[in-house]
């Protein structure tokens, strides 16, 4: 049996992927993709628990995180295409405006 | 056997998700973690959460990534020209990464020991009875959520100008 | 009535806070009567309240009111209370008495003034403090009044301030006074330390009954009077007193002549129990006294204002007092201080009427001949010039005999020496200025387009009052020599103030006056000799020994020495700490925490550039650091 330990790795060296993808990349919705990442990332980590534990809690979450993650992303998509629209570009050197 | 399994799964998970970081192209990003995500499905199964696995592929890989492939066609970017001074970045991030990692694995050490599993149920049925009775609120809740997301996009996003 | 003699110092007080307030809008006359009638108020409650004392056995406490308990620590206590005993009945009736005349005569001298308000307000403020400082029945409520006055004469000095000379006077009386002040303050503390109590009563009981520690009594008698010399113009801080004739001359005349230079006359007669304990303090006040008394004399032998002539005769009169009360005679220091407030503010009165007179002018080289121009104004200044050189059966002539047969009848026969040269000097002198004044040819005011004109009855009448008194006052104080209870003053003083009798022969006695009475006939007779028949005599005096008139003329250029080796090297020392102190180090520091302040801010700014990037980095490292903190 694998122990769920290794689940958890797993899961660790994910998000830490994902922290590093989201700070390298420079537009918009590469970085979007990255806090997907970090998301299940996350998931994968309350299962591998939930195993530990001999709960089923862990899936109920898992349920929960998916169904906002997509909420989530609609949202932060429909935001990106407003900033492409305004400035033609979703690269975010460009984005300081809230700069001082 | 599941060991094989298991290194399979976690090798082209992780392989994908360096890849995506590695290219430039949105469109083989996306690509990537639809394969990432798939493989993390598969991930889920191996720890007795079939259901779980099912729905992250049907949803997360199937619906999220092909909504992110909707809007890199919608925008036509061009290949990101390289960045200057990176490497500054890239130091001090992978060496936060690494401090994270660290932190991350002594604390999965001391939650989880390297103890084996207990067995749960895998019975969606006993899932749906979770659900359904201690969680109900939140999953109500989570519909409502869903439908103000829709209302929201369309307000955000939909076409006003003109046509 | 008299029950009410607490409120003696309190109406003059209430009315000076109406001046001070509702002064700029209140019509002329209104100021006028509401400052003199407040006055007269207290004056009439002081005369009842002495009328009462009078009748009340002798030994009896004094009339005592204790307003507010105000110190009240530990052990320690320092009420607002005052004590009406019969020196400071005498002393009350004397201030309030002469003030009233004087605030009489302001109306007319003041009439023209632009800040008659102000001017009044001032005056009547003086009156509180003075009265306060008379009345206290502690040493603390007398300081209070002690500062008050010192204030009030600072102001009155620089009453006229636009014009510089007068600010200037006025701050140097202010600074001389507060050197000492602070020996003043000592002295106290080292009284309240010794005595655990500020009550007059207390420390004289005290120090009667040998409580005090010899060194400690010494040491505070001989504080408290370098204080006097402050207030009373004795050497060394005298030097304000002549400056201070910048003022009105109202206020020379009350201020500086009557009532608050006599304060440390005051101050040690009610501390009589502490002076007699300690002999040393008392040797050392009838010293200071006796010298001040011969050197202010010989620096008014050539002045030629005629405010000043009468400035440096005040120092040398209040010497005489201190000289009485050193060597123990304090009822007859006292007596002195009563004609002199008498006689000297009838001198300041009737100068002011003169130049009030000659529209301004005060050299008395530029007056002359007004004789027969100013009939009342002439015969009172005759009556107090004479009074103050001592001739016979004026106020002056028992005032000043009484002191000097006491220091002779004390041993001290230097001192008795040096009061009878200063006798000749002071006839002397005053003789001089009443011929330079009103004898021989007519002065600048007799040119085409000059005028003079007597002053208004508002003003005469005062001066004929004092004129009066400085006559007659002199007998209630008449010398053994016309019977064993004669002195009338001094008995009525004695259960107040302990001082020492005198047993002398009657031949002595008689002696005594006639040098006193040989002394002021000969001041008179030179002063005839040189002003008068042989005019040209002072100036061939004054080329034959051009040193002495010169370090004469340059007041023995003390005020120069004061400057030089205080005033100066302190100014500088300011300035420097000024430069270096003020501006570097305490605006640096303020300037530096508000240049810190933008520093930060800037420093600051460069987290915020705007990009969510930059701010995800915040969040990571923040996560890092709780992670960390929770494993840990």
């Amino acid at each position: 049996m694998i122990p769920a330990s290794a689940f958890f790795y797993v899961a660790a060296a994910l998000f830490v992927l994902g922290v590093l993808a989201f700070f390298v990349k420079k537009d918009l919705l590469t970085q979007f993709m990255a806090v997907e990442v970090m998301l299940n990332a996350g998931n994968l980590a309350f299962l591998a628990v939930a195993k530990a534990l001999g709960k089923a809690e862990g899936q109920v979450v898992v349920l929960f995180v998916i169904t906002v993650a997509a909420a989530e992303a609609v949202i932060g998509l429909a935001i990106i295409v407003l900033i492409f629209r305004q400035r033609k570009s979703i690269q975010t050197d460009g984005l300081k405006d809230l700069k001082g | 056997m599941a060991w094989a399994v298991f290194i399979c799964l976690t090798v082209l998970c992780i392989g994908s998700v360096l890849a995506m970081i590695i290219s430039r192209n949105q469109a083989h990003n996306a690509l990537f973690l639809v394969l990432s995500f798939s493989s993390l499905g598969g991930l889920f199964g191996l720890l007795d959460a079939p259901f779980a696995a099912v729905v992250q592929v049907l949803v997360y890989a199937g619906a999220i990534m092909v909504l992110f492939l909707f809007a890199i066609m919608m925008f036509n970017l061009k290949r990101n020209p390289p960045g200057g001074r990176r490497t500054l970045r890239i130091v001090l991030t992978g060496g936060l990464g690494l401090v994270l990692l660290a932190e991350l694995l002594v604390a999965g050490r001391e939650a989880l020991g390297g103890g084996a599993a207990a067995a749960h149920s895998r019975d969606p049925a006993a899932l749906g009875r979770l659900l359904f009775t201690d969680h109900l609120y939140a999953f109500e809740i989570t519909s409502l959520l869903i439908l103000a997301a829709l209302v929201g996009a369309l307000a955000l996003a939909g076409r006003k100008e003109g046509t | 009535m008299a029950d009410l003699f607490w409120l003696i110092p309190l109406i003059p007080g209430l009315s000076a806070i109406g001046l001070i307030v509702f002064g700029s809008i209140l019509p002329r006359k209104w100021i006028a009567w509401q400052a003199c009638s407040s006055v007269l108020l207290s004056f009439l409650l002081a005369a009842a309240s002495f009328l009462k004392l009078a009748r009340l056995p002798e030994g009896t406490a004094a009339l005592a009111k204790t307003l507010l308990p105000w110190i009240a620590s530990g052990s320690f206590a320092s009420p607002i209370a005052f004590s009406l005993d019969r020196l400071s009945a005498v002393m009350a009736l004397v201030v309030t008495g002469v003030g009233l005349l004087i605030h009489v005569y302001s109306t007319g001298y003041m009439a023209d003034d632009r800040s008659f308000a102000r001017y009044f307000a001032h005056l009547n403020l003086f009156t509180f403090f003075m009265l306060v400082l008379v009345l206290a029945s502690n040493i603390v409520l007398m300081f209070v009044g002690w500062e008050g006055v010192g204030l009030c004469s600072y102001l009155l000095i620089g009453f006229w301030f636009e014009r510089p000379a007068a600010a200037k006077a006025g701050m140097k009386a202010f600074v001389v006074n507060r050197v000492g002040d602070a020996a003043f303050i000592i002295g106290v503390l080292v009284l309240l330390l010794n005595v655990k109590s500020g009550g007059f009563t207390a420390i004289n009981s005290a120090a009667a009954d040998g409580l005090l520690p010899a060194g400690a009594a010494t040491l505070a008698a001989v504080l408290l009077f370098v204080g006097a010399t402050g207030k009373s113009a004795q050497v060394p801080l005298y030097v304000w007193l002549p400056d201070a004739m910048e003022g009105p001359t109202p206020v020379s005349a009350l201020i500086h002549a009557a009532t608050m230079v006599t304060a440390g006359v005051y101050m040690i007669c009610r501390l009589s129990g502490l002076y007699t304990a300690s002999v040393p303090a008392s040797a050392v006040v009838a010293w200071v006294g006796g010298a001040t008394a011969v050197f202010a004399a010989t620096m008014a032998l050539v002045q030629t204002d005629i405010k000043k002539v009468l400035a440096y005769s005040t120092i040398s009169q209040i010497g005489y007092m201190f000289i009485g009360c050193g060597v123990g005679a304090y009822a007859a220091g006292m007596f002195h201080l009563m004609t002199h407030a008498f006689f000297k503010g009838l001198l300041f009165l009737a100068a002011g009427s003169v130049i009030h007179a000659l529209g301004g002018e005060q050299d008395m080289r530029r007056m002359g001949g007004l004789k027969n121009r100013l009939p009342v104004t002439f015969p009172v200044f005759l009556v107090g010039a004479a009074a103050i050189s001592g001739v016979p059966f004026l106020s002056g002539f028992f005032s000043k005999d009484a002191i000097l047969t006491s220091a002779y009848a004390g041993g001290h026969h230097v001192l008795y020496g040096l009061g009878l040269a200063g006798a000749v000097l002071t006839a002397f002198y005053m003789f001089r200025a009443v011929y330079l004044t009103f004898y021989g040819k007519p002065g600048a005011w007799a040119e085409p387009g000059g005028h003079v004109h007597e002053s208004p009855p508002v003003m005469t009448v005062p001066l004929v009052l004092l004129a009066v008194l400085s006559a007659v006052a002199g007998f209630v104080g008449l010398p053994a020599l016309f019977g064993r209870d004669a002195d009338a003053f001094g008995r009525f003083l004695a259960s107040s103030v302990k001082s020492v009798g005198h047993h002398l022969g009657a031949v002595t006695e008689g002696g005594l006056i006639l040098l006193a009475t040989g002394a002021a006939a000969g001041g008179i007779a030179l002063a005839f000799v040189l002003y008068r028949r042989a005019p040209e005599l002072p100036r061939r005096l004054a080329s034959r020994l051009p040193g002495v008139h010169r370090l004469l003329v340059g007041r023995y250029y003390v005020d120069e020495a004061y400057e030089a080796v205080f005033v100066r090297p302190l100014l500088r020392g300011s300035e420097a700490v000024y430069r270096h102190f003020d501006l570097k180090v305490i605006d640096g520091a303020l300037n530096g925490s508000a240049a810190s302040a933008g520093l930060a801010g800037r420093g600051l700014n460069l987290l915020q550039s705007g990009l969510v990037r930059d701010y995800a980095l915040a969040f990571l490292i923040g996560a890092i650091l709780f992670l960390g903190f929770v494993l840990l």
